[in-house]
């Protein structure tokens, strides 16, 4: 069952390729905007790199998470999800897991090549793609709360920047800290561990969140 | 003499039937004091219903008079202001997601894809449902529904009729034993219709329920017809 639902939004995601895409380029045009309009000062774009793309990957996540429920809303698919004999969370933990796929990871790894051009070291280039994933299954889980919540809303997409985008607050300080922490030349485990747990948090509470949001949206 | 004859002769008829009543055509689907209210008017209320097997209740009533507001009421989308609905004795508050395997719901959103064919929206949306679905299989029902040589098309392809078309050949490999219908007649044609009412008629004959809100009047002939009119 959940295999039928991730395979669904896979290949729904697949045949609408340019939503992708779209997310995918805001995201490098958003990075590239910062080295070209700082001008080659190495130190500089180098302190700021861990903060500029994760920036840019959360609000890249933003663009995408609009489409999460609306698009299924709207054909009445939704309804027919949450009347499915299976428990919401399951489905919509399916949903996220999907998104993730679809949304996050072309940003993770795309992550490393924006990267170059901050001057970042090679070895925090990796250390930049582990933070990106284990992170972003945040934006998505924490997302989904708030996508489920502003379904249906006219100004949906900006309450749903409001709504979630300080909710990302912890993993934007530890990603970013863990890439810093491996530009200066220290150990970026802690700030990776506590992204984790922060992820395994997200992905208890979220799915619950959300399905209980799903239902209050259909009233 | 022949009074005396007579006379346990209408008891037992009467019998039988009430017994018969009884044991075939228990209440499966029951409704007490049901009320809605949908922003500060309320729509509805003391709605009480008794739905034995084999039981076509249509609802009718203008509208905004809560026709679908009933529906999904009755499918567990919607919660109730005020009352309770039992299914087989069992509030479908504490029956939860078993409740859903007892039912199918069609709304006036037809729940169809744009960008999968018909026979993927066919196939996923039951798996979803737990009911793996054969691609021949699939194409069987599609064929029913008379959508032969449209099955590999994708849905944005089709016309307004025929989607609502794909959405209805769920009935047929559903296996539920309540169907929801609201408003599925519009944008059909009247061989659609005609189809329409066999399926129900062929899911009353065997036992289940089937409530539709619509305007027109389907006249299904078997089991036993029910009328719910809402008034404003």
């Amino acid at each position: 069952m959940l295999r039928w639902i991730v395979w669904r939004d896979l290949t729904l995601a697949w045949r609408r390729r340019a939503d992708i895409l779209s997310t995918v380029f805001f995201f490098i045009i958003v990075v590239s905007l910062f080295p070209l309009g700082i001008g080659p000062e190495t130190q500089l774009l180098r302190s700021i790199a861990p903060g500029v793309i994760w920036v840019a990957a959360l609000l890249a996540s933003m663009l995408s998470l609009n489409r999460l429920f609306a698009n299924d809303l709207q054909d009445g698919t939704l309804e027919q999800l949450l009347l499915t004999p299976q428990p919401l969370f399951a489905v919509v933990f399916g949903k996220v897991l999907a998104h993730w796929i679809v949304s996050e990871i072309p940003l993770v790894l795309i992550a490393p090549l924006v990267g170059l051009q901050f001057d970042v070291p090679r070895d925090t280039l990796w250390i930049l793609l582990v933070s990106l994933l284990v992170g972003t299954p945040v934006l998505s889980l924490i997302g989904s709360v708030g996508a489920a919540l502003t379904l249906g809303l006219r100004g949906g997409g900006v309450l749903i920047s409001i709504l979630v985008l300080p909710l990302y607050i912890p993993a934007l300080i530890f990603g970013a800290g863990a890439v810093e922490a491996s530009i200066m030349g220290t150990s970026p485990a802690p700030h990776l561990y506590l992204l984790g747990a922060f992820a395994i948090v997200s992905l208890i509470f979220s799915p619950w969140a959300t399905a209980a949001a799903l239902r209050i949206s259909l009233e | 003499m022949p009074g005396l004859c007579k006379q346990p002769k209408v008891d037992l008829s009467r019998l039988i039937s009430y017994i018969c009543g009884s044991v075939v055509a228990p209440t499966i689907l029951e409704v007490n004091k049901l009320g809605c209210v949908r922003g500060d008017r309320r729509l509805f209320s003391g709605l009480d219903l008794s739905l034995a097997a084999g039981t076509y209740l249509q609802v009718t009533g203008p509208n905004g008079s809560g026709k679908t507001s009933l529906l999904r009421i009755l499918c567990g989308l919607l919660t109730p202001a005020e009352g309770e609905i039992k299914w087989q004795g069992e509030n479908i508050r504490s029956l939860a997601e078993d409740y859903f395997t007892a039912v199918t719901y069609l709304g006036h959103r037809h729940g169809v894809k744009d960008e999968f064919t018909a026979i993927e929206n066919l196939r996923i949306s039951n798996a979803l449902n737990g009911i793996e679905v054969s691609k021949e299989r699939a194409r069987d029902v599609l064929a029913r529904m008379g959508l032969a040589g449209r099955e590999s098309l994708p849905a944005r392809l089709l016309s307004e009729g025929q989607r609502r078309r794909v959405a209805l050949a769920r009935l047929l490999v559903c296996n539920t034993k309540l169907w929801l219908l609201d408003e599925v007649m519009t944008s059909l044609d009247k061989g659609a219709v005609a189809l329409i009412r066999s399926l129900i008629e062929e899911h009353l004959a065997g036992g289940g329920i089937a409530i539709v809100a619509t305007h027109q009047d389907l006249e299904v002939a078997t089991g036993s017809s029910q009328r719910l009119e809402l008034a404003t």
